[in-house]
């Protein structure tokens, strides 16, 4: 046995800008233990449910988090249509399936990007960020934000899409998979990437069923379930089954949010090719009274969203349950055994939001 | 050889392009129609009706009814454009710039009398 020591990783570390902080335990390179302590930007967002009128809190919901912002305003929205029973038109419910899904995109090229930065790949980073940039572009253009984008409202969207601007995208998407495929081609075949992340922080499914993991995290290990399957949005018209891998290690992670992404360009396309012409809005009247869960298939995982009302314009209660704090059990189990340099990968590999994390 | 050389076409045809990025402030920044950059007033629609301050998420407008002064802190908006949403009169819209970046908060103060219409000019060409 060698000699054990505590290495700390984070809550500032060079590879990972989110505050997450791990206490090491090592013994010469390899970790037996991490201990993990969050609570670092803890912005009580949900307690702020019962200072501002329901209908302003959609834009208090979204800064949540900077990369699934649209998510959370819309799931956001959706468990307060629930709670107040108003069934908003089906141009809305696809407009915010075409949003979630470019959503979807982005995260996962700036997980892509912070990945090949982690292995020290620093041109494939910028490469996966250039693509990320047009995604951002063109969010810039149908909802006048870059990040946060403001266009949900309980009741539908505030944002309409045009025949003209769909089909645009669909061009734009046309082009950008060409650059895609050649991009992952990268991390799924290139040799020395390869080394880095087969065989590394397995994750069994017995262990992933046991620890509660969601997401693409526990798609690669071959559990099959997806979300959004369970209909919200405009889900339920479209076809999307979960991608799936075995392995369960951090190339079949990689693997399985590649592949979401093209899934994503596909769902895209369907949204576009059936969405109905019609209002993008209904006035939401009265005020919410009752409970509701929403659950939703975020980039990261599953988000579950809880709303309370009472009767009033302030609500009782609003509370997430986001993807990373269930990942995190997982995390540390994958970490036991690594070595210390794989560390910051089997991190990234869960595809870590720390803000969402601690609201 | 084949799997070391995967990322060799995006390298030579990172060799022969232009740059993506553009050189802002040197050349103008990339804006749409629909960018959400600062709140702007046009005061004279205004009725004070506090409609704002009350919806703002970030409590970054203040109406005062009886002097007649709108007053808005520049980096305290989130820029999530519900004012502009709930204003009944539409006085209110979302201007394409955003605020230039500053060390000091940026408070400016619309409609008020003389004397602070004056601060308010130099407040906004400091801001501009
Ligand atoms: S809501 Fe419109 S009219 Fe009322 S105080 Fe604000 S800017 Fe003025
Ligand atoms: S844009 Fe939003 S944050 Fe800014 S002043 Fe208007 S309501 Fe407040």
């Amino acid at each position: 046995m060698g000699n054990r020591s505590i290495v700390p990783f984070g809550p500032q570390h060079p590879v990972l800008p989110e505050p997450i902080h791990l206490d090491l335990v090592v013994e010469d390179e390899k970790v037996v233990e991490a201990i993990p302590s969050i609570g670092f930007i803890h912005r009580g967002l949900e307690h702020i449910v019962k200072k501002k009128d329901f209908n302003d809190y959609v834009y208090v919901a979204e800064r949540v988090c900077g990369i699934c912002s649209f998510m959370h305003g819309m799931s956001y929205c959706e468990a307060v249509e629930r709670v107040m029973d108003v069934d908003i038109p089906e141009r809305a419910k696809y407009l915010r399936t075409i949003w979630c899904e470019m959503s979807r995109i982005h995260s996962h090229m700036l997980w892509l990007g912070l990945l090949a930065d982690a292995f020290g790949f620093e041109s494939l980073f910028y490469q996966c960020w250039r693509m990320r940039e047009k995604i951002l572009d063109m969010f810039e253009m149908s909802t006048g934000g870059r990040v946060i984008f403001s266009v949900n409202k309980v009741g539908g969207v505030l944002r309409d899409m045009d025949h003209e601007m769909l089909s645009n995208f669909i061009k734009q998407f046309d082009d950008m998979e060409k650059d895609i495929i050649e991009l992952t081609n990268v991390f799924l075949e290139d040799y020395t990437v390869n080394t880095r992340l087969r065989d590394v922080g397995i994750l069994t499914k017995e262990q992933g069923l046991e620890l509660g993991v969601v997401g693409p995290m526990m798609r690669a290990s071959g559990i099959a379930f997806d979300t959004r399957k369970l209909k919200y949005a405009a889900y339920e018209w479209i076809d999307v089954e979960p991608v799936v891998a075995t392995e369960g290690d951090c190339y079949a992670r990689t693997y399985v949010r590649i592949k979401e992404i093209f899934q994503a360009f596909d769902i895209i396309r369907q949204a576009v090719k059936q969405i109905p012409d019609g209002e993008i809005a209904i006035k939401a009247k009265g005020m919410p009274n009752g409970e509701a869960f929403v659950r939703v298939e975020q980039p990261r995982g599953e988000a579950i969203y809880y709303v309370k009302g009472n009767g009033t314009k302030f609500l009782d209660r609003f509370r997430v349950r986001t993807p990373t704090f269930a990942n995190i059990p997982s995390l540390l189990e994958t970490t036991k055994g690594a070595q210390l340099a794989d560390v910051p990968i089997l991190i990234l590999t869960i595809d870590p939001c720390i803000s969402c994390t601690e609201r | 050889m084949a799997t070391l050389m995967r990322f060799t076409k995006t390298v030579m045809k990172n060799l022969f392009s232009k740059p993506v990025t553009t050189a802002y402030p040197a050349g103008p920044a990339k804006v749409q129609e629909r960018t959400r950059g600062q709140v702007s007033i046009d005061i004279d629609k205004c009725v004070y009706c506090t409609l704002c301050a009350m919806r703002c998420p970030a409590n970054a407008i203040k109406v005062d009814r009886n002097n007649k002064i709108w007053e808005i802190d520049r980096f305290g908006c989130i820029q999530c454009a519900n004012c502009v949403n709930v204003c009944a009169k539409n006085a209110l819209s979302m201007d394409q710039h955003y605020t230039s970046p500053a060390a000091k908060s940026v408070i400016v103060t619309y409609g008020a009398p003389k004397q602070e219409s004056e601060k308010e000019q130099a407040e906004n060409k400091s801001e501009k």
